[in-house]
């Protein structure tokens, strides 16, 4: 095996410059792997709170991801769930204690959806596919390439879902009666409408609908390039399949 | 407020009004994942029934009469998750061996629930929400029987999707994440029993 494999962006597999690429482009956990789809659709009615989730999910991550390399070789295969599990969950109780001494009005708005990041399958996910393999330099990389990927996907979707439903932009009125622009530039954005639903929950399922499509429509372009696509998930945790009683078992 | 009228009030605050998917956001795996057909959206639905109601039992016991007197309350996630993930394996296990047709009819779904937000998340909003323990369970059931609604419904619709004819693109899962957000804006529509 030659050990320069090459991973993300042609860099060198592995080294921590590369896992964070690769993290936040070419396997961006929300749109290439649809991974953590509760979070991306409760909190993102406006883009700081996405952007404040997705901080969150970094710092869990990162930090998880790296004691659960560095503990690798001492924890027993059998055990190795729960072990995750409560190390997951106590790099999360931390979060959640900070957030409520130090920003206790994030914290209401983010409600329960913090404490549920223990099951944010982006984390768990990482944790049993690349950091109980690598080292913790990379895994530690991987776990910041991922969530700041996971980060700028919610902001983003957080920003559009905030701009069309609400018309501000991290909470500066933009468009609609009430915008901060002064002159004509400005008497052509008051003419505009906010679309409630956007901020409302029957905007998330819209939002992420049409942005799967889009990534569905992007992966059928690559297809067609002759690219390879294995990478690319049609639908994450949401695809599981369980054996149906009546068929046949061990199919999956 | 008298207890049995708050019990209904919760009953349908958590089933309709709040409903856990199309509102809260929560347990979207299963709802996406297993809603292809009727069928097994009504088996999903039973277990997770099932598992919610016991799961916000057993928390809200533990919660109550280990948590608290031991002022340990912030220990919460950590002390629910584990309980949860051990309670799903263990009712897996009580199943197969003494309840063969409920475990037939449940088992394959059990293992997938272990990890499902919706159990975590109704345990730790019955915290939030200082419910009793009475209280915590109407609200796992109400909480369960709302996602087995609405599954139920997103399968019945799904399967009459599956004749139409869909642009390339909307294929799969983008097509059923529209279908669940025309049912979160027709489930707004219960927000004025409030």
């Amino acid at each position: 095996m030659d050990n320069r494999r090459k991973g993300a962006l042609g860099l060198a597999a592995d080294t921590p410059l590369e896992r964070f690429f690769n993290g936040v482009i070419t396997e961006n956990p929300t749109t290439v792997l649809v991974l953590g789809m509760c979070p991306t659709l409760a909190v993102t009615t406006s883009a700081i709170n996405g952007l404040s989730m997705g901080l969150a999910t970094t710092f869990v991550l990162a930090l998880s991801n790296l004691v659960i390399s560095l503990l690798r070789k001492v924890i027993p295969d059998t055990v190795r769930i729960p072990s995750f599990i409560v190390v997951i969950a106590s790099f999360v109780t931390l979060v959640q204690l900070l957030m409520a001494a130090y920003l206790p009005d994030l914290n209401e708005a983010l409600g329960v959806y913090i404490p549920l990041i223990v099951v944010n399958c982006i984390i768990f996910g990482r944790a049993e596919s690349y950091a109980s393999k690598h080292g913790a330099v990379p895994a530690f990389f991987d776990g910041i390439g991922m969530g700041l990927g996971f980060t700028m996907s919610i902001t983003i979707i957080g920003l559009v879902r905030e701009l069309i439903g609400a018309g501000t932009v991290f909470g500066i009125q933009l468009l609609g009666e009430d915008t901060i622009v002064g002159g004509a530039v400005g008497s052509v954005l008051a003419l505009y409408t906010p679309v409630s639903i956007f901020v409302l929950q029957a905007g998330a399922f819209l939002v992420l609908g049409t942005l799967m499509a889009l990534m569905n429509r992007i992966r059928r372009k690559q297809e067609e390039k002759g690219k390879d696509v294995s990478k690319y998930k049609s639908g994450g945790c949401m695809n599981v399949d369980p054996v149906l009683p009546g068929e046949k078992e061990g199919d999956k | 407020m008298s207890t049995i009228s708050g019990l209904l009030g919760i009953l349908i605050m958590s089933s309709l009004i709040n409903n856990v998917v199309l509102s809260q956001f929560l347990g979207l795996c299963p709802f996406l994942g297993v809603s292809k057909k009727v069928d097994s959206a009504v088996g999903m639905g039973g277990a997770i029934v099932f598992v919610i109601t016991l799961a916000s039992a057993v928390c809200g016991l533990l919660y109550k009469f280990i948590l608290l007197p031991l002022d340990l309350t912030y220990l919460n996630t950590i002390v629910f998750i584990l309980i949860i993930a051990m309670l799903v394996q263990f009712v897996e296990m009580f199943l197969k061996k003494f309840v063969k047709p409920l475990y037939e009819s449940l088992g394959v779904y059990l293992p997938l629930i272990t990890t499902n937000c919706a159990v975590l998340g109704v345990a730790l909003l019955n915290v939030s929400d200082e419910y009793n323990i009475i209280q915590g369970i109407v609200n796992g059931f109400a909480t369960a029987v709302g996602f087995t609604i609405s599954i139920t419904i997103l399968a019945g619709i799904r399967e009459k999707i599956a004749y139409n004819d869909i642009p390339e693109s909307w294929k799969g899962t983008p097509i059923v994440v529209i279908t669940a957000g025309l049912m979160a804006i027709a489930f707004t529509g219960f927000s004025v029993l409030r």
